[in-house]
């Protein structure tokens, strides 16, 4: 009679990986991606022990112990380079989540995150980018709890995407929206714009420039709170990321139905930026951010929100950057440094450095 | 930035603008505004970045000149590009800003889009190196402006030619700006009372060649810089001239631009190019001795004559009236598809695609002054 030969299976040990770099298999649903996973990413994440399904399993009645509404976003991340000043791809998906979490009142609490990896990718820069991504969650108090990976042909991506989806928690009573600024209030940010966008132009390297500038990523649902705890009459909050600071000021005006202007010489930007913008023929009020806010706060409270955001470690240049005016609904404008005034509207396509 | 933001002081600014007004009264009415031209691009941009266009008296009117060269770039020479593009072993290399321009049937974008190998970069030593690091691919370069850029590209084909590269050409359409201000001033409908110099291109070429100007049209000119002061201060110096009775040509941005021009540059510029009969504009027309091509010595280095170009000259749309904004004589907004067919997003005419563009800078940055002036 033929026996099988008894089932001899080591306990499954972590960190098997033995090759340099992601290869198709590493997406072939077999042993191989298994090993990825549990090496880079469960290992990252602090998984380890939990048993691995298809779904992440969440207690209704912890969520509904911390709010009346929940909370849900996604956003998906390209950035090139993987690596820049300031933070990398994986600290960017998750802060970008939070954000847009944390920008509607929300509290985050989970995250859940897809990797399409090209073959071709080290699997250190790969292992360092989920380590950052678990770091940033940690710092940020959510939990990565579900994820799935997939490995494309090389040329079918580019290096890395990253696909972050988030669900937090409303607290009752908060109401923030970007169609209720009204005459008369008051538009701040938290700090410098377009550190990051400038960043990762100057990281790209193939502008021949280097400067020393370094992305704002982070994550601001610790500010946010602090904001709305000092100014609850807080009427809208965005993240200024792609578009920058001039596409939020036109979807608020847009939506509100009212004219917004903003003064240049109050407009905080950095003189590194300011100097690389002229340099490229860019308008930095166009260049990403991903650590600066938009807050449309009622006059009576932008004292207060102010200050709130200066107490903070995030908004320590906050200021005023102009207001809310009633006329010519939908338009936004700039009171220049010159004492002129200009249209800033909504870019069509993306920003081009001119020729001379 | 210190030394930049001396030339942004509000308070200066606002005296420029006492004085300007001052002298238009001085000039007094003559029955309609007093036309200055900015020849370049770059000062449009300043104007409209800065609001200067509000600040100014009523009876000022900016006119927005050829002087942006992605502008003028006609929809062959884009065919042309795209053409070069499509070739499998091209890698076609090209500023940011001439990337949306339209062809007559893409630009390098949608063409890029298709799958030909288009790259952005920002000087042609950009492009030179990208030839390096692909010897067994064809790298072609945009070359493309008027005496501001035309130094580096030939400088870049000095150095190639010095390194043997072997894989690297131009596509050349640089421009030169003296016939074109002539034949702006040769127009019929021409409604200019004196001009704003650019400042970069003299920065290569010097004030001299301005003087027939002055001498033969008699028309006022002032060689200005960019930031915003510089710029009030040239409206501030033409008005004077105007007002005194006086046509010269002035240079306002001495600090960078010598009257004699740069040696270096014209050195590499006159080594690598030679005058082509005449050169077609977009809008304008055909205008003699207008455009460079490289001399017979750099020819492996002329995509010109490495590629078959389809080489066809293609009409402007009939509705598209770019010439006449770019002369003057309509301001963008009365083009008759200004904001309806022609858009940034579906731009018709050239003068919408680059932001340098004036029907673009009206779209995007707003004329205030001319919404202020309907309400
Ligand atoms: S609106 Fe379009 S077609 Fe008309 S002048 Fe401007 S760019 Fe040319």
């Amino acid at each position: 009679m033929n026996s099988l030969p008894p089932m001899v299976k080591p306990a499954r040990a972590l960190g098997k990986l033995f090759v340099r770099s992601v290869t198709l298999a590493h997406g072939g649903g077999g042993k191989a991606m298994k090993d990825l996973i549990d090496d880079v990413f469960i290992r990252a994440f602090d998984g380890r022990g939990l048993p691995l399904e298809d779904q992440a399993r969440i207690e209704l009645a912890d969520i509904a112990a911390r709010g009346d509404r929940l909370a849900f976003t996604t956003d998906s991340f390209v950035v090139d380079p993987l690596v820049f000043p300031g933070g990398d791809i994986g600290k960017l998906a998750v802060c970008g989540t939070v954000n847009d979490l944390a920008v509607g009142g929300a509290r985050p609490l989970y995250l859940s995150c897809a990797a399409i990896i090209e073959e071709g990718l080290a699997i250190d820069e790969l292992r360092e980018i989920a380590n950052s991504m678990s770091a940033t969650a940690r710092e940020a108090g959510v939990k990565i709890i579900t994820g799935d990976t997939k490995v494309v042909q090389r040329g079918c991506c580019d290096k890395l995407f990253l696909t972050t989806t988030g669900v937090g928690v409303i607290h009752a009573g908060t109401r923030l929206g970007v169609d209720r600024a009204q005459a008369g209030d008051v538009v701040l940010v938290n700090g410098m714009l377009g550190d990051h966008g400038a960043a990762i132009l100057c990281a790209r390297g193939d502008m021949m420039l280097e400067a020393p500038i370094v992305s704002d990523c982070a994550c601001l649902h610790g500010l946010i709170e602090a904001l709305l705890d000092a100014a609850p009459g807080i009427r809208f909050i965005r993240d200024a990321t792609r578009g920058g600071a001039a596409t939020v000021l036109n979807e608020i005006a847009e939506a509100s139905g009212v004219a917004i202007e903003i003064d240049e010489d109050a407009t905080p930007i950095r003189a590194e930026v300011k100097a690389f913008c002229e340099i490229l023929g860019l308008d930095p009020l166009y260049l990403a951010n991903e650590g600066k806010l938009i807050v449309v706060a009622p006059a009576a409270q932008a004292d207060d929100a102010v200050a709130a955001m200066r107490a903070h470690a995030l908004g320590r240049s906050a200021c005023r950057i102009g207001q809310v005016t009633g006329d010519d609904g939908g338009r936004v404008t700039m009171r220049t440094t010159l004492g002129g005034r200009r249209i800033v509207d909504m870019l069509v396509g993306e920003q081009f450095p001119r020729i001379c | 930035m210190k030394y930049v933001e001396e030339f942004r002081d509000s308070a200066k600014a606002r005296a420029l603008v006492k004085e300007i007004e001052r002298l238009v009264a001085v000039i007094g009415p003559n029955g309609r505004p007093i036309h200055i031209m900015e020849v370049c691009g770059g000062h449009t941009h300043s104007i409209f970045r800065y609001g200067l266009e509000g600040m100014l008296p009523k009876s000022i009117e900016l006119v927005h000149g050829p002087g942006c060269p992605v502008c003028v770039l006609p929809m062959g020479r884009v065919d042309d590009c795209v053409s070069i593009a499509q070739d499998e072993g091209v890698i076609f290399t090209t500023f940011g800003d001439a990337m949306r321009v339209p062809g007559s049937t893409k630009s390098l974008l949608q063409a890029k889009a298709d799958g030909a190998d288009v790259r952005m970069v920002y000087s042609p030593l950009d492009a030179l190196a990208v030839a390096r690091k692909n010897p067994d691919r064809q790298v072609v370069f945009f070359g493309l402006g008027f005496e501001t850029t035309m130094p580096s590209t030939a400088l870049t084909i000095l150095q190639a030619e010095r390194e043997g590269v072997e894989n690297f050409s131009v596509f050349c359409n640089h421009i030169t700006i003296v016939p074109t201000i002539k034949a702006i001033l040769d127009s019929p409908d021409l409604r200019i009372d004196g001009f704003l110099g650019p400042g970069h291109v003299s920065m290569v070429i010097g004030t001299a060649p301005y003087a027939f100007i002055s001498s033969f049209y008699k028309k006022p000119m002032v060689v200005a810089g960019f930031e915003p002061l510089d710029i009030l201060q040239s409206i501030w110096m033409l008005l004077k001239q105007i007002a005194e009775g006086r046509c010269e040509i002035e240079n306002q941005y001495a600090r960078i631009v010598p009257d004699q021009g740069n040696d270096a540059a014209l050195n590499a510029v006159n080594r690598v190019y030679e005058l082509r009969e005449f050169f077609e504009w977009r809008g304008l027309g055909s205008i003699d001795r207008s455009g460079v091509r490289l001399r017979k010595e750099y020819a492996r280095f002329d995509a010109e004559r490495k590629f078959d170009l389809p080489n066809v000259r293609i009409a402007d749309p009939k509705s598209c009236q770019c010439g006449e904004v770019l002369k003057g004589v309509i301001k963008p907004w009365q083009c008759k598809v200004f904001g309806s067919a022609c858009t940034p997003e579906t731009p018709l005419g050239a003068l919408m695609v680059s932001s340098e563009g004036a029907c673009a800078a009206y779209y995007q940055y707003g004329g205030l002054k001319q919404s202020q002036a309907a309400e």
